[in-house]
This record gives C-alpha cells, sequence and structure tokens, in this order.
C-alpha cells in the first residue's frame, strides 16, 4: 500500500479520537517544551555570567592575599593581610603586564547635602582606568597625583549619582560629598555599565587608595591587587610573571606555600561555565524523564488503541492487508502524535524561554540545533514507543481478531 | 476453480488433539452456487477459514484458482485473500466512522490501485447492490441491510475469483434477508462463484447446490432441484428493482 495513504488513515484514526490524541500529545508536548526552555535558559544564564565575567576587566589577574591560619584554624582566601603597596610596585610592567593597580574597599555611608547613600567607595591608582575600562561621562578620573598627595577626591558612578543628586545627568563636578563625615569633592563620574549584582560598577565610588587608607580605613591594607595582561595569550606569561615577583616581594622559598593566591579571569570563566553548563544538563536531564514519561503516555494509549480495534485490524487483514501495512498504519499514529507534539512543544518551550529571558533579563538563545534535537528526538521517541503496540496489531492472527467483541 | 484434496484440521487443546475437519475433500466449480450447511461443531466454521485463507489445513491440498495455497503464509495469505476472495460476514464487518464507499475501496486500497480506479470501481460496486444514494453514509447510518450490501459491494469489487458469505443473513430480518439472497442470485447469474455457509434451510435452497457437514466430514452434497427464488419485489428506498 502507498505510504501516504498509510498516513492518511493514521491521521484519520487520530482525528477520531481527538481528546484521546490531544492528551497523550500533552505528554511530549511538556517534555519537549521543558527541555527546550531550560536549555535555552541555561544558555542565557551561561551567556550573562560570561559577560559579567568579561565586564570585570579585560584579561584579567586578580592577586588575592592568603589564607591565615591561627591556632590550626585556617581562614579562607583573602582572610590573612600580607598584600601591600611595595608589592604592587615590585610588579612590573612590561610586555606581558599591561597595568597594575591595588584596590582596598569598604562600604559606607555617602551624604551630599540632603540625600544619602550606601555604598562601596573603592581605593585605587590611576592604572584601575585602563584595566577596568573605566568610561567618564565627565569630568577625569584619579591620577597619579591624586595618590601621591592622598587627594580627597572622588569620582562616582551613575546609580551614586542618582541616589545622592535624584537624577543621573546632575551636574555634580566639583561639588563636595561626605564620607563617613570626610569630605570629597568630585571630579567625574563613570560611564553607566548596566552591570547589576554584586560589585556593580555604576554603584560604586573610586577615590584614591593612598586617601582611602589614611582616611577611612587608618590602616594601609591593600584587599587585592589587579593586573592586567597585554592580550589573552600572554595571560599565563603575565600570571607567571607575578608569581615571581610576588616570591621574590613575599621572599617565599621554593616548595613553601604561597601567602597569595592569582586568580585568573580565565579559569574564573571556565569554572563558571562549566557549573552553569552542568546546571543546563541537570535541567534538559530532569524535562528529558519527562519526555520520556511522555513517550511511555504515546505507547500506553497506543496498546490501549490496539486492544480496542482488535475487530479493525482483523477487517483489515481479512480484505488483503499485509503485516506491513498494519505496522505502518499504527507506528505513523504514534509518530505522527509525537512528531506533533514535539512540535508544539518546541513553540511552547521558545515562547517559556523567551518569557523567562525577559522578566530575567538573560539573553536566552535557542539555536537551530536543540530545535533540530528536539524535534529529532521526538520523532525517534514515537518510533521506539510505537513499534511494540504496533508489532501486536500486525501479529494479530485474522480469525481471532475477527471474533473479537 | 476450487480443490479440496483430503483437508484436515486439527486443534491441539493440551494433550487432547480435536480433528475439526477429517479428510475433506470438496470440489466447486466456476460459476457455481454453493450452500455450506451443517449444524454448529460440524465443521463448517473450520471449512469456511480454510477457503477463505484465513487458516490452513493441518492436512491436505487446497488449489484455488489453480495456486496451492494450503502451505502459503502471512503475507502470502494476505495477498491471496486480497485478489482471490471476497469475503461476507455475518457481523457485516465494515470499518466505523468511514463512509460506505470509502469501506468498499479498502481492498483495492491494499491492492495499491490508484485512488481515480478505486472511486470508480467502488461507485460502481455501489451502484450494483442499489446504493448508490448512501456512499457517503457511514455504517451506523445504514440499516442492517444496507449494511450488508456494503459489504457485499466490498467482496465483488475486486472481482474475485469466489465470493464467501459466512451466515450472510444471520443478523438481519427476514425481508433484508431476501434483498440479500436476491442479491446473490444475481451476482450468480453474471458469472460469480460464490458459497454461503448457512443453517438457515430457506436461505440454502436459493442455492443451486448444497454441501452438508457433520463432525469434519461431508455428509451429503446434493444438487438444488429448481432453486427457489429470491423475494426482493424492492430494495428499500431509492434502489433499483430485481
Amino acid at each position: 500500500m502507498n505510504f501516504f495513504e498509510s498516513i492518511r488513515i493514521s491521521l484519520r484514526a487520530l482525528r477520531a479520537n481527538k481528546l484521546r490524541s490531544a492528551l497523550t500529545m500533552l505528554g511530549i508536548i511538556i517534555g519537549v517544551a521543558a527541555v527546550i526552555a531550560m536549555v535555552g535558559i541555561g544558555n542565557g544564564a551561561t551567556a550573562s555570567i560570561t559577560s559579567q565575567i568579561q565586564g570585570l576587566g579585560s584579561n584579567l589577574l586578580t592577586i588575592s592575599a592568603g589564607q591565615s591560619s591561627s591556632g590550626g584554624v585556617r581562614g579562607g582566601v583573602g582572610s590573612s593581610n600580607t598584600l601591600s603597596m611595595t608589592d604592587v610596585s615590585k610588579i612590573q610592567v612590561g610586555a606581558a603586564v599591561k597595568a597594575v593597580a591595588p584596590v582596598t574597599s569598604i562600604n559606607a555611608q555617602v551624604v551630599m547635602g540632603r540625600g544619602n547613600t550606601s555604598t562601596n567607595i573603592t581605593g585605587t591608582t590611576q592604572d584601575y582606568e585602563i584595566i577596568k575600562n573605566v568610561t567618564l561621562t565627565s569630568g577625569r578620573f584619579i591620577t597619579k597625583e591624586d595618590v601621591d598627595s592622598n587627594a580627597r577626591v572622588a569620582v562616582l558612578g551613575p546609580t551614586v549619582v542618582t541616589n545622592l543628586f535624584g537624577d543621573a545627568n546632575a551636574s555634580v563636578i566639583g561639588k563636595i560629598i561626605k564620607v563617613n563625615n570626610v569630605p570629597f569633592q568630585v571630579i567625574g563620574v563613570t560611564t553607566a555599565t548596566g552591570s547589576t549584582g554584586f560589585q556593580s560598577s555604576d554603584d560604586m565610588i573610586t577615590a584614591p587608595i593612598t586617601t582611602i587608607q589614611a582616611r577611612l580605613i587608618g590602616r594601609k591594607t591593600v584587599r587585592n591587587i589587579l593586573v592586567s595582561a597585554s592580550s589573552a595569550d600572554l595571560m599565563q606569561t603575565a600570571q607567571d610573571e607575578i608569581t615571581a615577583a610576588m616570591h621574590r616581594a613575599h621572599k617565599i622559598q621554593p616548595g613553601k606555600d604561597d601567602d597569595f593566591t592569582v586568580q585568573n579571569q580565565a579559569d574564573m570563566l571556565a569554572t563558571m561555565q562549566g557549573v552553569t553548563q552542568t546546571l543546563t544538563m541537570l535541567l534538559g536531564g530532569i524535562a528529558g524523564i519527562s519526555l520520556l514519561v511522555g513517550g511511555i503516555g504515546i505507547m500506553n494509549i497506543m496498546l490501549v488503541s490496539v486492544t480496542e480495534r482488535t475487530r479493525e485490524i482483523g477487517i483489515r487483514k481479512a480484505i488483503g492487508a499485509k503485516s506491513m501495512d498494519i505496522l505502518l498504519q499504527f507506528l505513523i499514529e504514534a509518530v505522527v502524535l509525537s512528531v506533533l507534539g514535539g512540535g508544539i512543544g518546541i513553540a511552547l518551550g521558545y515562547g517559556g524561554s523567551s518569557l523567562v529571558g525577559k522578566a530575567m533579563t538573560l539573553d536566552t538563545s535557542i539555536s537551530p540545533t536543540s530545535v533540530l534535537v528536539a524535534f529529532g528526538f521526538s520523532a525517534a521517541i514515537g518510533i521506539i514507543f510505537g513499534v511494540f503496540p504496533a508489532r501486536k496489531a500486525a501479529a494479530m492472527d485474522p480469525i481471532d481478531a475477527l471474533r473479537y467483541e | 476453480m476450487i480443490d479440496l484434496k483430503g483437508i484436515k484440521k486439527i486443534y491441539a487443546n493440551g494433550d487432547i488433539q480435536v480433528a475439526a475437519l477429517g479428510g475433506v475433500d470438496l470440489h466447486v466449480g466456476a460459476n457455481e452456487f454453493v450452500a455450506i450447511m451443517g449444524p454448529s461443531g460440524s465443521g463448517k466454521s473450520t471449512m469456511m477459514n480454510i477457503l477463505g485463507c484465513l487458516d490452513t489445513p493441518t492436512e491436505g491440498e487446497y488449489y484455488l484458482d489453480g495456486t496451492d495455497v494450503a502451505k502459503a503464509s502471512g503475507d502470502d495469505l494476505s495477498v491471496i485473500r486480497n485478489r482471490k476472495i471476497g469475503f461476507v460476514f455475518q457481523g457485516f464487518n465494515l470499518l466505523a466512522r468511514t463512509t460506505a464507499l470509502e469501506n468498499v475501496e479498502l481492498p483495492m486500497l491494499y491492492a495499491g490501485m490508484g485512488g481515480k480506479e478505486r472511486r470508480v470501481r467502488a461507485i460502481a460496486a455501489l451502484e450494483s447492490v442499489g446504493l448508490s444514494d448512501r456512499i457517503h453514509h457511514r455504517p451506523k447510518e445504514l440499516s442492517g441491510g444496507q449494511q450488508q450490501r456494503v459489504a457485499i459491494a466490498r467482496a465483488l469489487v475486486t472481482k474475485p475469483a469466489i465470493i464467501l458469505a459466512d451466515e450472510p443473513t444471520g443478523n438481519l430480518d427476514s425481508r433484508s434477508s431476501e434483498e440479500v439472497m436476491a442479491i446473490f442470485q444475481r451476482l450468480h447469474a453474471s458469472g460469480n462463484t460464490i458459497i454461503i455457509v448457512t443453517h438457515e434451510p430457506d436461505i440454502a435452497e436459493v442455492t443451486e447446490r448444497i454441501v452438508r457437514f457433520r463432525d469434519g466430514h461431508i455428509e451429503g452434497d446434493e444438487k438444488v432441484i429448481n432453486p427457489r427464488k429470491a423475494q426482493a419485489h424492492v430494495i428499500e428506498e431509492g434502489g433499483t428493482a430485481t
């Protein structure tokens, strides 16, 4: 029999039982939609985290203080205060190292007239501008002179400007703000980067590190040293140079534990991407299980359908249907159910993930590959779970089938 | 046309072997009109299944239209049924939710015939049983007699070597029975070979030869002298008179 005739017969049978067909498809619809949405959202999260980490600076290496160990209790990374301004001067700018800047920061209450806000005050040097790709909408960034002279000057993030002055476009250059009652003169405003979450570069104040140490902290602490490598290829060279310089500065003998750690942005990126990818796999896997359950639903209904239509199978066989004709008829029914469900599921999953993307400002991306895979997978499920009932139908003896009430 | 030699059918039921047919010889020539009669358990249903190639004999030879079909199996039997046999069942056995036309087209569909030819032949077959105004009706919209006529149209549409009818009037009232038998009589007159299984003597009287079964053997085989003409004055609403 013609293949298209088989399809026609199958479609007619599915139409005859609309509600049942729809409910059977629902399992596949939910499964495929869940897989598509989960993978889409996972990809969006990966992209978002990648851009956030890259937004921290280009080719960034971060030196943190080592772990403190007192009375056998080991603290976390950065829990000891082993970094100093001397270390900064020991790291030489050269072929691999583009710029070096120490940072220390505190959270403090900032007051300007009647406006006030709590924000992060980061003390650093002029090179921070290069390392973090800082751009300004007005004024200037801190200079070497500011750092050398402990100048009480500050560069504000746009969020801080809004919080203090009520308007992001307010003219603030030259105004005096008070940080823990220490007056600072505003010398610049940074461009909004749109970064949110922890350590937003929009919600912070940058000032000379010397001023912060002397006026606000009272100790010459350096929390991190940021180093920018000249290029992505030179990250490892820069890291080696830094490690060597730090060994010399801290007089660490070979074979002894370092009292500092160097974090590579690429490593961080890889780690975070690894985490999100694992999560995506996990979510996709769970969604995949629901797809499997949907497939079993199809098999279940097809088995019921075969039993119900025993007499029909008997009639068809009596008047000349071969086993293959019957097999195809039921197999096509199962495949149509799963493929149609898969198609609807893809549409729903796409809609769902873009909705979540809008709500969470994620760039959820659905690749054509994942659509193809989902489609192929649902067709495969139709075949795998359809074969058993279809074979059962095809193997029926016409005499018994005709006698079936 | 049909040649049966030493046909045996033995069913194994645990250790007990039951012979439904114990060596049957039967010859049916072209354009014969035969009734197979017998009480229940006589083996006539088994005979019907073997004649219809729904089942194969345990022993013996069966030549249908010149080919030995006793040893055929599965899909080969499907093809033989499709090409050489037209079935009419007691319970009509039409596909529900499918129109009369599509039911009649079905055997041609499995024969791989093109859509246009199927349609033309199906309409002609339905016309010949007086249902030209019912071709788009579904089985449940038709009376029992009409349903059986659709089934007859389906049986004859492939121009089979034999038409096999298993208690074709068993589910019908006497009026519809007469109409159906009148159609069989007419089909016979136009050259078809027809075998009817029945237990009703007045149905068997319409045929030209009666083969009686008892306990798996042929008990009697006689010609019907002067067959009764089936009384079908008018075939229901809009049908053609016979």
